[in-house]
């Protein structure tokens, strides 16, 4: 049984990370961790660097949950990655963050946090920075 | 002197609301091409050309100047903040460039680049200005011998140089001869190659080429080849210019000016060749060679005033001679053609506001791409956060149009997949393409020329090389091939020098793709260069770790 928590380094992703770290802890469940990139452009800003990346492993470290961290680049995109990680991992709860969109953006990017809404087969926590 | 005023006349013109339009355009375009890496200015150029041949002539050349000159301003921001050039006469600004950001001193490194790229840009023009109506006038009186010389040099330079052996650089160029052999010969009325079908008695369409070898060929490439994850960019620190920065950096501008420039006129494979001869000589001269590879801004200054300073050169011969020395002035060549203007010695009398109005643009270019390039540094880094596939069907969609619109012909589509296939595989198997497209344009000239020769010689072969002009044109040739194999040798010496890569070859075209090169020697792998070179031959991809590999 895991919290699973899709990670962008931005407020929002900062907030999910917090709020599934509370969560696994009130639960007493293990806590997964996920950033990812399609890798599709050359510059992306919700994948995490180095730096980032280690600020999360430490506060995980910190969080004293038990926990698995993982960042990678897969050409299926952010929203399929943590589905798939979700059903894999035998997820109780993902938790993500949200923010606002314009119906432009949508159209042309699509919205990840919309297809982990509807794909994801347990509750989904969805966090405002 | 009367240059002065035509020159004063060409301001008056491209003056005018609505070439400030086009060259805004132009430059905007230019630097958002420079800035994505595995587009150029080149397959910029080829894309428009079937979208510009509606408006006149003076506008469509002022916007394509400034998609040329746009590509080399463009090119140092991804190189420095990235370590990632976005093109290929850019990759030696990443050296000292990237390094220079990571120390906390980006926009230093970026100011230097700017205002470089503007002061070598200014200082070329003004040679350009001087240089290339004398030129045009002691070319004026030529004979049809003569010109069949001036297209042997063309030729043969542009096949031997542009390309990573001269043998596939000919290759490639009697491919495009051919190419320019179909369709109904212009003096006997014979069809050639038409195999009857009717869509091809006219020819090719040259712009279908362009844009299906240049565009359709390089898009299918690129989006083949470059994958490569996310690359944090590296956010712009420091003030922009200290005294100190200036003090060090004005000399490597005029040195990178004084490099650049005359590199460009010579078909010695474009500006690439200028930045590492820049680069080198910086390196030199410098008094803190200790510095060098942990952020000089001198090994910043120099190679993007060479770049910029050779993109202004390149169109000396260009406009004088109709030889063109890079892959963007091979498709600016096509441009002139398709409206059926002969660039050559001729032009400076035949159109004169059209060249003096281009070259007044170019001044007015270089101080848009000051204003536009610096300020707005952060929206020209997002645009690296367009996915990639979104832009390759952009292209593609965009190829397909504008060829159809050409002749709205449904023949003119299959030709460009067919040749788009055909740029594919040249690009694969490391063949030029310049060459190909050169000679389809200057392929039925030549043949003209040269059978107004003979028919004037009634047949005497001797006529070709009698002439005087045609004689120093052919030593001359000769000259210019010892000169550009030496550049190109230290080029690629200094390449190997300097990126700590072995089998570093000249970078070809401006047709820049990413690889990851080990920059340290030792150490792990971080992707750095992008090296049209390391395309060829990829090494295996590498990025930041966690990666599970799956996308290679």
């Amino acid at each position: 049984m895991t919290v699973v928590v899709g990670y962008t380094p931005r407020p929002q992703g900062r907030a999910a990370l917090r709020v599934g770290i509370a969560e696994a802890r009130a639960r007493g469940e293990d806590l997964y961790v996920l950033n990812v990139s399609s890798g599709a452009s050359l510059s992306d800003p919700t994948y995490a660097t180095e730096e980032q990346w280690a600020e999360v492993v430490e506060e995980l470290r910190a969080s004293g949950v038990e926990h698995r961290a993982e960042r990678h680049v897969d050409g299926r995109g952010g929203a399929e990655e943590v589905t798939r990680a979700a059903a894999e991992h035998d997820a109780t709860l993902v938790v993500i963050g949200i923010r606002h969109r314009t119906a432009t953006g949508k159209m042309l990017f699509g919205s990840d946090a919309q297809r982990i809404l509807l794909d994801v087969d347990c509750p989904v926590l969805a966090v405002k920075a | 002197m009367g240059d002065i005023g035509l020159l004063m006349d060409g301001f008056a013109n491209a003056l005018q609301p609505i070439y400030l339009v086009y060259a805004l355009i132009g430059v905007t375009l230019g630097t958002a091409v420079g800035v994505l890496p595995g587009i150029g200015p080149a397959m910029t150029v080829a894309l428009l050309l079937p979208l510009t041949l509606t408006l006149e002539p003076t506008a469509a050349f002022i916007m394509f100047a400034g998609i040329y000159y746009g590509g080399m301003y463009g090119g140092s921001t991804t190189s420095i903040l990235l370590n990632t050039p976005g093109e290929s006469a850019s990759i030696v600004t990443a050296l000292e460039g990237n390094r220079m950001a990571k120390a906390g001193r980006g926009a230093a490194a970026l100011a230097t680049a700017a205002v470089g790229s503007f002061v070598a840009g200014t200082i070329a023009t003004m040679l350009l200005t001087l240089v290339a109506p004398t030129v045009a006038r002691l070319a004026v009186q030529l004979s049809p011998a003569d010109f069949v010389a001036l297209m042997v040099v063309a030729f043969l330079t542009v096949a031997a140089m542009l390309g990573t052996s001269p043998s596939r650089g000919l290759a490639s160029l009697g491919l495009g001869l051919f190419l320019g052999l179909v369709g109904t010969d212009s003096l006997t009325a014979q069809q050639r190659f038409t195999f009857g079908i009717p869509a091809l008695a006219d020819g090719i369409e040259v712009v279908v080429v362009a844009v299906g070898v240049f565009a359709v060929g390089e898009t299918l490439f690129v989006a083949a080849r470059l994958r490569r994850g996310p690359v944090p960019v590296i956010p712009v620190s420091g003030s922009w210019m200290t005294r100190e920065d200036f003090r060090r950096s004005w000399p490597a501008w005029l040195r990178g000016t004084a490099i650049g420039f005359p590199v460009g006129t010579i078909p010695a494979g474009g500006a690439d060749v200028s930045t590492f001869l820049s680069y080198s000589a910086e390196r030199k001269l410098s008094k803190r060679k200790s510095e060098f590879g942990k952020g000089a801004i001198e090994g910043v200054a120099g190679p993007e005033a060479a770049n910029n300073a050779a993109a202004a050169g390149v169109l000396v011969p260009l406009l004088t001679l109709g030889i063109p020395t890079s892959a963007t002035a091979a498709v600016i060549l096509a441009a002139f053609n398709s409206y059926g203007i002969r660039p050559g010695p001729l032009l400076f009398e035949n159109e004169p506001e059209l060249i003096w109005a281009l070259i007044a643009s170019l001044y007015i270019g270089n101080v848009m791409l000051l204003v536009l390039n610096l300020p707005l540094v952060g929206l020209w880094v997002r645009l690296l956060q367009i996915p990639r596939p979104y832009l390759y069907a952009g292209i593609l969609t965009f190829a397909a149009l504008g060829s159809y619109a050409v002749g709205a012909s449904t023949t003119d589509l299959v030709l460009l997949g067919l040749l788009g296939l055909l740029g594919w595989a040249m690009r694969v198997f490391g063949y030029p393409i310049a060459p190909a497209v050169i000679g389809l344009i200057l392929g039925p000239i030549a043949e003209e020329q040269f059978r107004r020769a003979m028919q004037i010689s009634q047949g005497d072969p001797t006529a070709l090389v009698t002439s005087p002009f045609a004689a120093i044109t052919y030593s001359v040739l000769i000259g210019l091939f010892a000169l550009s194999w030496w550049l190109r040798r230290r080029q690629s010496r200094l390449a190997a020098e300097v990126l700590g890569d072995d089998d570093v070859v000249p970078a070809t075209e401006a047709l820049p793709a990413g690889e990851v090169v080990d920059r340290e020697g030792s150490g792990e792998p971080q992707p750095t260069g992008v090296l049209p070179v390391a395309l060829l031959d990829p090494p295996a991809g590498t990025t930041p770790d966690d990666e599970r590999g799956d996308r290679r």
